[in-house]
C-alpha cells in the first residue's frame, strides 16, 4: 500500500465519524425536543442548509488549492441584490432568466478574484478580503441603500425556491443537482483531480504539467458562480433583498469546510465531508431555537459544539509523519 | 488707482466669502445605525426638509455599513475633526459611544440622540420617536386584536442587546401584567439578530415549540418580514399572525398575503425632521435642553424635555390593509 493510498483511506474515514456525530446530535436534540426528529422537521433542516452546503462545496475547491475565498458571502449579497433589482425592473421574465443572470453575475465576480489570484499572483486572502469590501460596497451603490421588498418582486421570482416538485422544495432540488456535479467534477475529471495535486504539492503539480494558473482561475470563477446562484436563492427564499444579506456568512462557510475535514493547508478534503460539515452546522442553527435556551447561552453553546466537532475530527485522524521508507521495509529493519 | 480698485474688489470678495461662509455655517451631522436602512433613509429625508426650511444648514448624513458601536465611534472622531456644529445620533449602543460624544461636547459640539438613545451623560437631549410605554402598549393591543383577545403570543426581537427593543419588550411585559390582558400568555422572547436566516429559524422554532401560538410580535424590520415569510411557507396564514414594528414598503407584501394583519411605526420623516430642527435650535443657542425646557421644532410643534433630558415626538401609527398601499412607496 502506497502512502497516497493510506492517506486516501484516512481521509475517507472522516465521513463516517462525522455522520455518527450528526446522528448522536440528532438523538440528543430528540431527547430534549422530540418533535424536532420528525421527517418534516428534518427535511426542513435539509432545505434550510441547502445554500450553506453549496457554498461550502464551492469554498472547498478554493481551499484545496491552498487559497481562501472570503468574498463568497459578499458575492451572495451583491448578486442577490442585483437579480432582485432585475426582477423589479423586468418582472415578466421567466424564472430561468433570473437564475442564469445570477450565475453569470456571480461568475464575473468570481473571475475578478481569479484574475488577481491566478494571473497577477496576489495572495488569495488579500484579494478576497479586498473584494469582500468591494462587493459589499457595490451592494449600496446599485441599490442606493434601499431594500427590494416582497411586493416589488414578481411572484415567480420569490415562489420558485419553496415550490415543491415530487414533495420536495426546489431549493433542495437545486442542491441535490449541484452537489453531485461537484462530486463528479472532483472525482472523475482531470481538472478536478488536479486540484488535489495543486494543493498537495504545487511544485510537483507544475512538473507534471498541470496548468496551475488556468486551474486557479477556474476555481475562483466556479466558486463565484455558485455564490451567484445562492444569491438568487437567498433573496427569493426570504422574499427580501436587504443590504446586509448574509453578513459574516463566509465564516460559517469556512467552518463547514473545516468541520467537514478540509485542511486549511490545502490538498485535503472531500465533497461528502463538506456536505456533512454543512449539515452539522445547519442542524445546530435549526435545533438551537427549539431548545428554548437563553440567547446568550446559544452563542456559546454553538461555538463549543463546533469546537468539539473539530477536536474530535482532528484527534481521531491525526496526520501521520511522512512515510519515507515503505512500511514493510521499516518494520524489517 | 487701479491698484486701489483691485484691492477694494479683493477685500469685497473676501468679505463676501466670509459672509457666505457664515450663512452656510451650521453643519449638522446625522449619524445613524447603519447605511442601507430604509427607516434612516426616510429620517434623512426629514432632516433634509428641516435643513432646507432653516436655510443656512448643511446636513451631513453618515453611518457605518454595519450597525456597530465601533463604526460609529470612528465616525464621531472624524466629525469632531471636521468641527461640525451638531451631531444627531441613533446609537448602536447606549454606553459605548459616551467617551466619544463627551469629547465632542467638550469641543462645543451639540450632541443629541434620537430613535435609539445614548445614556444621559453622553448627550444633551434624547428624542424618542414616541413614548416607549405607548409603543409597548400599541404592540400588545395589535397582538390582542389579531389573537382575538386571548391565547399564546411570542416576541421575535433583533439582537439580545438592542437598546430600544429591550425597553419595548419590558413595556410589553408591564402591559401584559395588567388584569385585562391576563388571557394573553407571553410564552417566549427569541432573538433573530436582524438577519433573515436566523430570524426565520427562530420563527420555525417558535411554531415547533408552541403549536397553539397565535401571534408573533416582532419589534424590528428584518424580524417581522422573516417571521411573516415563515408563516406563509409553513401554511400558517390565518392561524399565526405576525405584528410589530415595520415599514410600510417592507410589509405591504406580507399584509397582502394575510400573514400580517396590522403593524405600527412612527413616521421616520417626521423624526428626522424634528431631530435636525432641535439640534439646530440648541447649537444656535435658541434653546436649551434642561429638564422642563421646551424647544420649538417647526411644523412638529414644541418638544418638552422630561426629567432625564428626554422628549417624545408622537405616538406610533397603525398600518393595515386599508392604508399600507398608500404609504408603501413613501418609506
Amino acid at each position: 500500500m502506497t502512502a497516497s493510498d493510506l492517506r486516501a483511506l484516512l481521509t475517507r474515514r472522516r465521513e463516517p465519524a462525522l455522520a455518527l456525530l450528526i446522528v448522536v446530535l440528532v438523538v440528543l436534540i430528540g431527547i430534549r425536543a422530540p418533535f424536532f426528529v420528525s421527517i418534516d422537521s428534518l427535511s426542513g433542516v435539509l432545505t434550510d442548509t441547502s445554500i450553506l452546503m453549496m457554498l461550502a462545496c464551492a469554498e472547498m475547491l478554493v481551499i484545496l488549492t491552498r487559497g481562501i475565498d472570503l468574498s463568497l458571502a459578499a458575492n451572495v449579497a451583491f448578486t442577490g441584490m442585483a437579480v432582485a433589482l432585475l426582477s423589479m425592473s423586468y418582472p415578466e421574465l421567466p424564472v430561468v432568466a433570473y437564475i442564469v443572470s445570477a450565475l453569470l453575475i456571480g461568475l464575473v465576480l468570481g473571475a475578478f478574484n481569479g484574475f488577481f489570484v491566478a494571473i497577477i499572483g496576489i495572495p488569495p486572502i488579500v484579494v478576497t478580503l479586498g473584494t469582500l469590501s468591494m462587493f459589499r460596497g457595490l451592494v449600496f451603490v446599485i441599490s442606493g441603500g434601499e431594500w427590494v421588498n416582497r411586493h416589488e418582486m414578481p411572484d415567480i421570482y420569490q415562489m420558485f425556491p419553496m415550490e415543491t416538485f415530487l414533495g420536495l422544495p426546489h431549493l433542495l432540488w437545486v442542491a441535490v443537482t449541484v452537489i453531485p456535479m461537484f462530486w463528479l467534477f472532483m472525482n472523475h475529471t482531470k481538472a478536478g483531480r488536479s486540484l488535489y495535486a495543486i494543493g498537495g504539492n504545487p511544485q510537483a503539480a507544475r512538473y507534471v504539467g498541470i496548468p496551475i494558473e488556468a486551474r486557479l482561475f477556474m476555481v475562483y470563477a466556479i466558486a463565484g458562480m455558485i455564490a451567484g446562484l445562492c444569491g438568487y436563492l437567498w433573496t427569493a427564499r426570504f422574499a427580501v433583498a436587504y443590504t446586509e444579506i448574509a453578513i459574516g456568512f463566509e465564516l460559517v462557510v469556512i467552518a463547514a469546510c473545516v468541520i467537514g475535514g478540509v485542511s486549511i493547508a490545502g490538498g485535503v478534503g472531500t465533497i461528502p465531508g463538506v456536505v456533512l460539515g454543512a449539515l452539522f452546522l445547519g442542524l445546530i442553527a435549526n435545533a438551537l431555537p427549539v431548545m428554548g435556551w437563553s440567547p446568550f447561552w446559544k452563542q456559546a453553546i454553538s461555538g463549543a459544539v463546533i469546537l468539539i466537532a473539530v477536536v474530535l475530527n482532528s484527534r481521531s485522524h491525526k496526520r501521520q509523519g511522512k512515510l519515507i521508507v515503505r512500511r514493510d521495509e521499516a518494520t524489517a529493519s | 488707482m487701479k491698484r486701489i480698485i483691485s484691492l477694494a474688489v479683493a477685500s469685497a470678495a473676501i468679505f463676501a466669502s466670509v459672509a457666505s461662509a457664515q450663512a452656510q455655517d451650521v453643519r449638522i451631522a446625522m449619524l445613524v445605525k447603519n447605511l442601507g436602512n430604509g427607516f434612516f433613509d426616510a429620517a434623512n429625508k426629514g432632516g433634509q426638509e428641516a435643513a432646507d426650511e432653516l436655510g443656512n444648514v448643511e446636513l451631513i448624513f453618515t453611518a457605518p455599513t454595519a450597525p456597530t458601536a465601533e463604526g460609529q465611534i470612528e465616525i464621531i472622531n472624524n466629525l469632531i475633526a471636521q468641527n461640525v456644529d451638531a451631531i444627531v445620533i441613533s446609537a448602536n449602543d447606549p454606553t459605548a459611544l459616551i467617551p466619544a460624544t463627551q469629547r465632542a461636547m467638550a469641543r462645543g459640539i451639540t450632541v443629541i440622540s434620537f430613535d435609539s438613545g445614548i445614556a444621559q451623560e453622553g448627550r444633551q437631549m434624547q428624542l424618542n420617536p414616541s413614548n416607549n410605554e405607548l409603543i409597548g402598549v400599541k404592540q400588545i393591543q395589535m397582538a390582542s386584536d389579531a389573537a382575538g383577545g386571548s391565547g399564546e403570543i411570542a416576541i421575535l426581537s433583533a439582537t439580545a442587546q438592542a437598546t430600544n427593543q429591550n425597553i419595548w419588550i419590558d413595556e410589553m411585559r408591564k402591559e401584559l401584567a395588567n388584569a385585562n390582558r391576563s388571557s394573553l400568555n407571553l410564552v417566549d422572547v427569541v432573538f433573530g439578530d436582524d438577519q433573515s436566516d436566523k430570524s426565520y429559524q427562530e420563527a420555525l422554532g417558535l411554531f415547533a415549540r408552541f403549536p397553539d401560538l397565535k401571534v408573533i410580535i416582532a419589534p424590528t424590520t428584518v424580524g417581522i418580514a422573516a417571521a411573516a415569510q415563515a408563516v406563509r411557507d409553513e401554511d400558517l396564514v390565518g392561524k399565526v399572525f405576525v405584528t410589530g414594528l415595520g415599514l410600510p414598503s417592507e410589509m405591504a407584501g406580507h399584509v397582502d398575503s394575510g400573514a400580517v394583519e396590522s403593524f405600527a411605526i412612527w413616521n421616520p420623516i417626521d423624526l428626522g425632521y424634528t431631530a435636525t430642527y432641535a439640534a439646530f435650535q440648541i447649537a444656535q443657542g435658541n434653546a436649551t435642553a434642561e429638564p422642563g425646557d421646551s424647544i420649538p421644532v417647526g411644523r412638529m410643534g414644541t418638544l418638552s424635555i422630561g426629567d432625564t433630558g428626554e422628549a417624545a415626538m408622537a405616538e406610533p401609527f397603525t398600518y393595515d390593509a386599508s392604508n399600507v398601499n398608500d404609504f408603501k412607496d413613501i418609506f
